[in-house]
């Protein structure tokens, strides 16, 4: 019994450390946009590798998203009547939903990964202490534009899902199944509101906020997280968390924005 | 008499359970080497990455130029550190940079140098370390010899006043092991930095030693030269001695003695 007990709060502060650490993390990287020489050239570069290159993965997964969306919606409607509220369906489900949630996933097993692998390889090659040995603060430096180029990326990326997405299912339910152009267009506007699209946007700030934070997080702390490893076993260990967490994360803060959203 | 730069004053650090310095002092005088050696595990590591500020100790002081840095605040931890340059065990060079970017990044970092200048002072150094022709080249094509001494060129470029090696010879053949320390003396003489070496590649290294620290089981013991350690009647050391060094290492004043 006592054993257990030792067992129950030694977990519990393990948690407790490692929820420390995250915030403590996020402060720092958040903290790190006040800090000079800002690395401007770095975010850009950012960017491009999380948004720009993200570019054809979000084309298609949206483009084949809104043509599904498109498909089921018509045979669902088609049942009562209404298939002219096809477009009032593909768009407010992209918009609400669909577009911020698998355009954040995308991004997480993407970019998420990519980021917490490399953080994560080089803090075990000690070029972590190495910049910190140089009096170069590695948040401001190396985390910090990560952060900017993630929040930055995100919201626009979801925005292009949301379009490419709408036209997929144009194209589906216009194209393929001979539902009225017109009435999916008229569907569409009169039923989306600016909340709608806000909804979507704000969603997508935190969901790139929490890939950030979490994948970035664990590829820092890669030596400190019990159970993790070393080396190259450590990295990929902590690379699947970092994914599987971030991924987690999205679908229950998703739930939690929409309730409070709504 | 030499200035102390660094000095451990009762310096305990754990890890969980286990101990890994316990109540340890140590001084490290101004343009001296020394040389921290000892079995694998014992926490000479540890000992390094105190002196630097990126472990914190759970009780005594470490002072630098006489600042405490074992409870400073991160920002003036990080003027302390703006003292020191540090070779690490893999270089730690950053991967994704080019040798060039790299040992430039210390001045457009930390200086308000102009392109221009950083450019000639960092071929300047780079050519002074036989790497000519390499600044284009990434980490990872080249061979450990040369990853080295990157590390030294990007470690020297802001003319630090204490030095630090992390296993410096550390997977290098013997002519590379050898190129090193004839790169450590050179600097040494040039740049007149206090420097403090982590290393098993015992008896080698203490050719260059002023001090030898003896790290054991938590403990420091002090040897102003290597032949004192030879002689040293601590059993542990006497063993390691004995296992790694034989009668190999004996110094003229030595031979005359035993």
């Amino acid at each position: 019994m006592i054993l257990y007990l030792e067992k129950i709060g030694r977990n519990t502060m393990t948690i407790l450390e490692d929820l420390g650490r995250m915030g403590a993390f996020l402060f720092l990287a958040l903290g790190g946009v006040f800090k000079r020489p800002f690395r401007f050239s770095a975010m850009i570069r950012q960017i491009r590798l999380i948004g720009a290159d993200s570019f054809w993965v979000i084309f298609f997964v949206a483009g084949f998203t809104g043509m599904v969306l498109g498909l089921q919606g018509y045979y669902t409607l088609r049942k009562f009547g209404s298939e002219g509220a096809l477009g009032s369906a593909v768009s407010l489900s992209l918009l609400r939903e669909l577009g911020p949630v698998l355009t954040a996933l995308m991004v997480t097993g993407r970019a998420g990964s990519a980021m917490c692998a490399e953080i994560g390889i080089m803090r075990n090659s000690e070029q972590l202490d190495a910049l910190e040995c140089m009096s170069i603060d590695p948040f401001r430096y190396l985390i910090t534009p990560k952060f900017l180029a993630t929040l930055i990326s995100v919201p626009i990326l979801t925005i292009f899902f949301n379009v490419v997405g709408i036209f997929g299912g144009y194209l589906a339910g216009c194209g393929l199944l001979g539902v009225n152009p017109g009435a999916y267009w008229a569907g569409m506007e009169q039923s989306v509101v600016n909340q709608d699209i806000n909804m979507g946007i704000i969603k997508s700030f935190v969901f790139a906020l929490l890939i950030v934070w979490v994948c970035a997080g664990r590829g820092y702390f890669v030596h400190v997280i019990r159970g993790a490893g070393f080396g190259a076993e450590g990295v990929s260990k902590v690379t699947t968390q970092a994914v599987v967490l971030s991924s987690v994360a999205i679908l229950v803060w998703d739930y939690l924005l929409t309730a409070i959203l709504l | 008499m030499s200035q102390a730069v660094i000095q451990f004053k009762d310096v305990v650090k754990t890890f969980g359970q286990q101990t890994i310095l316990d109540h340890v002092n140590l001084t490290i005088n101004a343009g001296k080497t020394t040389v921290i050696a000892g079995p694998s595990g014992q926490g000479k590591s540890v000992t390094m990455k105190l002196i630097l500020g990126l472990l914190r100790p759970d009780s005594g002081q470490i002072l630098v130029g006489g600042q405490d840095i074992s409870r400073m605040r991160a920002k003036a931890l990080n003027e302390v550190r703006a003292k020191f340059g540090v070779l690490f065990q893999g270089s730690a060079l950053l991967d994704s940079l080019t040798v060039f970017a790299n040992v430039a990044l210390p001045l457009e970092e930390r200086t308000g140098l102009k392109a221009a200048e950083i450019r000639s002072q960092v071929l300047a150094t780079l050519a002074q370390l036989g790497l000519a022709g390499h600044e284009d080249k990434y980490p990872a094509q080249l061979s450990g010899g040369m990853r080295k001494r990157v590390g030294l060129a990007r470690a020297l470029m802001l003319h630090p006043e204490i030095m630090l090696f992390d296993e410096p010879t550390t997977g290098l053949d013997p002519e590379n092991s050898l190129e090193i320390y004839k790169l450590f003396l050179e600097t040494q003489k040039k740049f007149d930095y206090t420097s403090v070496i982590v290393s098993h590649d015992i008896p080698k290294v203490f050719n260059l030693a002023d001090q030898v620290i003896w790290v054991n089981q938590g403990r420091f013991s002090a040897f102003a030269s290597p032949e004192d350690i030879q002689l040293s009647k601590i059993p542990e050391i006497q063993a390691f001695v004995r296992y790694t060094m034989g009668k190999i290492y004996l110094s003229g004043e030595m031979e005359e003695r035993v």
